[in-house]
């Protein structure tokens, strides 16, 4: 089940993995193992979670017990603040495989001369030794920094502190406060060389949106990915990376075709869609897209194949009418667990969050086909490197299991052009499918035509198609007329069949013929 | 300052070294000085009692708790600064 996506070197330093979801990619294995790893950040960006959730990960997964030192909270406040993480440390503590240092102080010790830290080692030393811990946390170094203003004797110690630490076999992270997410590494200046590694979590605000990343700023003797890389933290699951770039582009490629939906559809296609592919629709407010999703979703469940919608435009009632509106019964198929809808409100997450969230009703209901309408919608809500982000993040999740899906995008402008989107997306998705209004002689008309498929051949008409309560109607291709595409259309005169100059009645009624 | 409280101290220390026995000797003296007699001083050594050290959740060595009079006091460092360790034990007229 688990995939690695890095290749342990030889003689690169063994690492311990941390078990966080995506870290463990762009860490190349985890942290280096029995070395110290410091964990920078300004404040509420997450170090502490992190540090605890290396401890609690290494119990549950992999059977290494854990000793936390806090000089900042009294362990009480700890245990209860990642309770909501599923961290049942109390449990642990029993168990014997969980123990607090606490150096938590309430009042500030007076100090009369040298004095070393000793006391705390033979502490940790004696912790290690009770649980057989193989993981240390300790939080955080800029507490203990504060606590004992003496710079000359406080550093001194510190650097005997981390190098003794080295010598007891077990792997330690120690986390120590920014003053910016740009700037000195650490508060006091001191804190990153008494570490071997550093990692910098940030917690920025990009065009009004949090954004929170994680960078690897050195490992010594190791490999690891450059650059800062997005994650959230949610309640259950604690911190989860969300980028998904460290991904191989290694999904099969199938040849089997699955039906649109609709017959004439699956003919311009060459057959209908390919398998595990995303096609994407575009098109203006009304000209069908979310009738074309509901085609897609139909033909799914007619096809004997589980499917599930993410809607973030309408809710589940009107989706349900719409679609009676042109005759498909959605409320039965979802009786028989054939399809299951999701109707969420775009600004109650936001995108890292909804990436997650769609990810784990994938999981869950497990899919052969998905739709996602619209995107548009996400896309108001959040930073143009975030959408990029989802948008790779969730093709390359939908990709690996292999799930047909149909994503939909609003055009900007009723009849122009416009851009496919702003996200880059078109070059993500295998297919795009364009849903234009054109104004042909005081009318106004709809046409469909397929800009891109992947690994197919496809017909390179544009359509005219109506849409009434039996749902979508493909007609002929528009024939004499120009332009369609740049929103311009414009009609010329030749070539009508019977050489009439008719009208636009007339000309449909060809069409139709 | 009640004089009729009896000023109990426990003083924490990390085996023999030099230095322990620096401030050991520095502290007495300013006890001697001061409270002449009339003090009990514990010595711990937290390298032969570990447990010690965990149940005042200490950090640093020295370490010097004065458990009475309340409130309860803690100095580190050697006693060198003994103007400083007077300060905190109230014991400056």
């Amino acid at each position: 089940m688990e995939r690695t996506y890095f290749s342990a070197a030889e003689n690169e330093v063994k690492k311990v993995k941390t078990h966080i979801e995506g870290f463990d990619q762009i860490s190349r294995g985890g942290i280096p193992y029995h070395r110290n790893t410091l964990i920078a950040g300004t404040s509420g960006c997450g170090k502490t979670i992190f540090a605890m959730q290396f401890l609690a990960n290494g119990i549950t997964c992999d059977n290494e017990n854990a000793v936390f030192v806090t000089f900042e909270e009294p362990p009480d406040n700890i245990v209860e603040n990642v309770r909501s993480f599923n961290w049942d440390i109390r449990k642990w503590m029993d168990e014997g495989k969980f123990a607090f240092i606490d150096a938590s102080v309430s009042q500030e010790p007076i100090q009369t001369g040298e004095y070393s830290l000793i006391a705390l080692l033979a502490r940790i030393e004696n912790a290690i030794k009770k649980v057989k811990a193989s993981r240390v946390a300790i939080d955080s170094l800029g507490s203990l920094l504060y606590q004992f203003q003496n710079d000359k004797i406080i550093r001194r110690e510190l650097i005997i502190l981390a190098n003794r630490l080295k010598q007891l076999n077990v792997t330690v992270v120690m986390t120590a406060e920014r003053t910016n997410e740009y700037g000195e590494v650490s508060r006091y200046g001191i804190e990153e060389f008494v570490s071997d590694n550093v990692i910098i979590l940030r917690n920025n605000t990009i065009e009004e949106k949090r954004r929170r990343t994680v960078e690897i700023l050195k490992y010594r003797g190791a490999f690891h990915q450059k650059g800062e890389y997005p994650f959230t933290i949610l309640p259950r699951k604690g911190i989860v990376g969300t980028s998904l770039t460290t991904l191989k582009m290694n999904q099969p490629v199938s040849v089997k075709r699955i039906t649109s939906g609709d017959k004439k559809l699956d003919r311009m296609c060459n057959g209908g869609f390919l398998s595990g592919s995303i096609v994407l629709i575009s098109g203006a407010t009304g000209t069908g897209k979310t009738l074309l999703v509901t085609e897609f979703l139909k033909g799914g469940v007619e096809s004997d194949e589980k499917s599930l919608l993410f809607a973030f435009e309408e809710s589940k009632e009107q989706i349900v009418r719409n679609a009676s509106g042109w005759n498909v019964d959605f409320n039965e198929m979802e009786k028989g667990n054939k399809l299951k809808i999701i109707a969420l409100y775009p600004e109650v997450l936001n995108l890292e969050e909804h990436l997650i969230e769609i990810k784990t009703h994938i999981e869950n209901f497990n899919p052969q086909r998905i739709a996602i309408d619209s995107l548009s919608a996400l896309e108001r809500m959040s930073s143009s490197t975030s959408i990029t982000e989802f948008v790779i993040g969730l093709t390359s999740f939908i990709k690996e299991k292999q799930i047909s899906a149909m994503i939909t995008i609003s055009a900007p402008t009723i009849m122009g052009a416009g851009t496919i989107t702003s996200a880059h997306i078109s070059t993500i998705t295998d297919s795009i499918i364009l849903l234009r209004y054109l104004e042909h002689r005081g009318c106004v008309k709809r046409g469909i035509t397929i800009l891109k498929m992947r690994g197919s051949f496809h017909d390179r008409e544009i359509r005219e198609f109506s849409i009434d309560n039996k749902g979508i109607h493909i007609k002929k291709p528009f024939k004499n007329i120009q332009g369609i595409l740049s929103g311009h259309p414009v009609e010329y005169m030749y070539d009508v069949i019977g050489g009439v100059n008719g009208s636009s009645k007339d000309l449909s009624e060809l069409l139709d013929a | 300052m009640n004089m009729n409280k009896r000023y109990i101290f426990k003083l924490f220390i990390y085996g023999q070294s030099d230095d322990c026995k620096t401030a050991i000797k520095n502290f007495i003296s300013i006890c001697n000085e001061k409270l002449h007699s009339d003090y009990d001083l514990k010595v711990v050594d937290i390298k032969e009692e570990p447990e010690e050290a965990e149940e005042e959740r200490l950090i640093a060595v020295p370490t010097l708790i004065r458990q009475s009079p309340t409130p309860e006091r803690r100095i580190i460092g050697n006693f060198q600064d003994k103007e400083k360790v007077l300060a905190a034990l109230d014991l400056t007229e």
